[in-house]
């Protein structure tokens, strides 16, 4: 995973609250076997009509939203399905932040091992963004900050471990393999086997 | 003797590897790995690329049942009804359990079927253990007084990898249900309405668990629904504490403890249950008794009512009007005259034998009305052969039904089962999502019962009165 430090980028808006993993990628595009190319899908049925056409109400459709590199959505983004798919497809299109009120636990999950940094807001900041689209904030990953356009800067939480990960660039599984005298250990020692 | 704690806290504690601290996640071990042939193939391709072996073979349980057809499949052809992607998804599946040496449950296996019908119905599926799988509806397995909770693709290289997993504990939420459930109304409804209270976020970073008096006079495959659809809640995973019931459905399952394994199982499996004075983060309270059939007039399962109430209004709330518009519903009046164009009974929340039998008594020398298609798909292939040793393919066959093999089938539009842009389904499934079961399709979520009810008035309808008239 490439090393995430700094995002500074104007913000696309969809305001709609509960946005589930199936509107981010729907299924039928999750018969492929590979991490490639998914942006093509991103909101695939809110982005396009029946005939593949771009629909001109959706975000991410105007013109101001073009090269934004952070999203911000309704309350509850990412809820439902597990597919690692939605943040690959956001990543692929060129969505590098996603900030909400509440992010739903599998997505923020999968989002962070990817580089997808998931960012929860107050209300008032929240209310403020939907309110502006298009506003240029700056997202400081290792201090944890989003600096909004009166260049107030606003603490976000994020897991330490996760934030290192991102800042380092590190992967994950390679910290775990470096458990590994400990998890032989555990499988001795326990009372009982799966 | 330690302070008092919860079931999920015992189960969590029974398998951490590595203490979480302040800067570092718990390494947590993994007892059970489901794998299906969706979320796993980027997984393998990790493990290809970095040269390592899948670590534990022996706790890694795979089938296919996302993008399987559910018309027969005997040859490469078949598999080509779910698309070109889905059948190289399939045959992807196929190589990579060959080449890591996972038994896999694939066309040739008496007990394929959906992954979290499989994991129970084999005895893999047991209390205390901790079970994970790239699917959100892992959660199912809690039934049991597992820990079970959904994955991405990066995690799943993880476990396969290293049978470990990087997990900050979550809080705890104590959902009690007192009382009966009235005649016609039943899991399904219970958990709608629980969704429904606390809202499609009311349970993130929460593990719930389910007790009360409704809770244990459920048989297993109820307790299986209700836990399923803790996800649908946000929660990362539900539970609820092993009792004689859970002891009685394992006994004698393929992969459950035997001879003396058995009795040292079920005492360990005893000392699970919640302590007497353990407490929760959260506690939510309901009672069953005044429950009735719920249904979903939304586009997330949280937007449910009971089948005679009025649509609610939204009181102006922009979400919540474009939920109204999708649905093509207006406020102010139930659904109940709301044309159905689908009836779907099957998916991981209800496609197992107790589900299907509530449809078919409901079936039972009725009919489909004209220009409704109704489809049932029981979860296994094992479930399937005992619903036809019991003539429930017959039901549902006479009524005008159709009856297939095993598979996710209609819950996801991606395997050649999907509703119609604009055609309302009601459906035993899980999600009522936009576009879920197929482009445009518009999904009401209810119990077999009311889907059963729905198909043979070709409206949503009560199923109180089929079961008053069978009493």
């Amino acid at each position: 995973m490439q090393a995430i430090t700094k995002i500074q980028s104007r913000t696309a808006v969809l305001p709609t609250r509960d946005i589930d993993t199936d509107q981010i990628i729907p299924a039928r595009f999750l018969t492929t076997t590979s991490r490639e190319g998914l942006g093509a899908y991103l909101f695939h049925d809110l982005r396009f009509d029946a005939d593949g056409k771009a629909r001109p109400d959706f975000a991410l459709n105007q013109a101001a939203a073009v090269g934004c590199e952070v999203l911000v959505g309704g309350n509850n983004f990412g809820c439902g399905s597990s597919r690692e798919h939605a943040p690959w497809a956001l990543l692929d299109y060129g969505i590098r932040a996603v900030i909400s009120t509440e992010i739903a636990d599998i997505f923020r999950n999968n989002s962070l091992k990817n580089g997808l940094v998931p960012i929860i807001v107050d209300p008032a900041t929240h209310d403020f963004l939907l309110a502006n689209p298009g506003v240029e904030v700056e997202i400081d990953v290792a201090k944890s900050t989003l600096t909004l356009p009166d260049g107030s800067a606003i603490d976000f939480p994020i897991d330490g471990f996760a934030r290192y990960c991102l800042v380092e660039g590190i992967d994950q599984l390679g910290y775990l393999q470096q458990q590994m005298d400990d998890i032989l250990k555990f499988e001795e020692q326990r009372p009982w086997t799966p | 003797m330690g302070a008092p704690r919860t079931l999920f806290e015992k189960v969590w504690a029974e398998h951490v590897v590595v203490e979480e601290t302040a800067e570092t996640p718990a390494v947590l071990y993994i007892d059970l790995h489901l794998i299906h042939e969706v979320t796993t193939p980027q997984a393998f391709a990790l493990l290809r690329s970095k040269g390592l072996p899948v670590r534990r073979p022996d706790l890694t349980l795979a089938t296919m049942d996302h993008s399987t057809p559910t018309t027969p499949v005997s040859t490469i052809k078949d598999l080509l009804v779910a698309g070109e992607g889905a059948a190289a998804q399939i045959r992807q599946m196929e190589t990579n359990c060959a080449e890591f040496g996972v038994e896999l449950h694939g066309f040739d296996s008496a007990h394929r079927g959906i992954v979290h019908v499989i994991g129970p119905e084999l005895g893999a599926t047991q209390p205390g253990k901790t079970i994970v799988c790239g699917d959100s509806h892992t959660s199912t397995h809690g039934a049991f007084g597992a820990l079970a909770f959904g994955i991405g693709t990066t995690e799943v290289g993880h476990v396969l990898a290293t049978q470990c997993l990087l997990q900050r504990k979550p809080k705890t939420l104590g959902i009690d249900v007192s009382g009966r459930f009235a005649p016609g109304v039943g899991a399904k409804d219970l958990i709608l309405s629980i969704i429904g209270q606390i809202g499609v976020d009311g349970g993130t970073g929460h593990v719930i668990e389910y007790h009360g008096e409704a809770i244990s006079s459920m048989g297993m495959d109820e307790r299986m629904t209700v836990c399923n659809m803790s996800i649908e809640a946000g929660a990362r995973a539900g539970m609820i504490a092993p009792d004689e019931a859970t002891f009685e459905y394992l006994q004698g399952r393929l992969h459950s403890p035997t001879g003396g394994d058995w009795d040292s199982a079920v005492s360990r499996w005893r000392s699970l249950a919640s302590d007497a004075d353990a407490s929760f983060d959260r506690s939510v309270s309901l009672s069953a008794g005044s429950l009735e059939p719920m249904v979903t007039f939304g586009t997330n399962p949280g937007m449910v009512i009971s089948v005679n109430e009025p649509v609610p209004d939204g009181g102006g709330d922009a979400s919540f009007r474009k939920a109204l518009d999708y649905m093509q519903l207006e406020p102010g009046k139930p659904l109940t005259n709301t044309a159905v164009d689908v009836v779907f009974v099957g998916s991981c929340t209800n496609s197992r034998l107790s589900d299907l039998q509530q449809a078919a008594n409901i079936l039972q020398g009725r009919k489909v009305a004209d220009g409704v298609r109704m489809l049932v798909v029981p979860g296994s292939q094992q479930i399937k052969k005992a619903a036809e040793e019991i003539g429930l393919d017959k039901v549902f066959l006479e009524a005008g039904a159709e009856w297939r093999e095993s598979g996710c089938s209609m819950c996801l539009g991606m395997n050649g089962d999907t509703v119609g842009k604009g055609q309302l389904s009601v459906s035993t499934s899980n999600r009522n999502f936009e576009g879920r079961q197929g482009i445009g399709a518009r999904t009401v979520l209810a119990s077999p019962m009311t889907a059963a009810a729905s198909a043979i008035e070709a409206r949503v309808a009560d199923p109180r009165p089929y079961i008053e008239q069978a009493n």
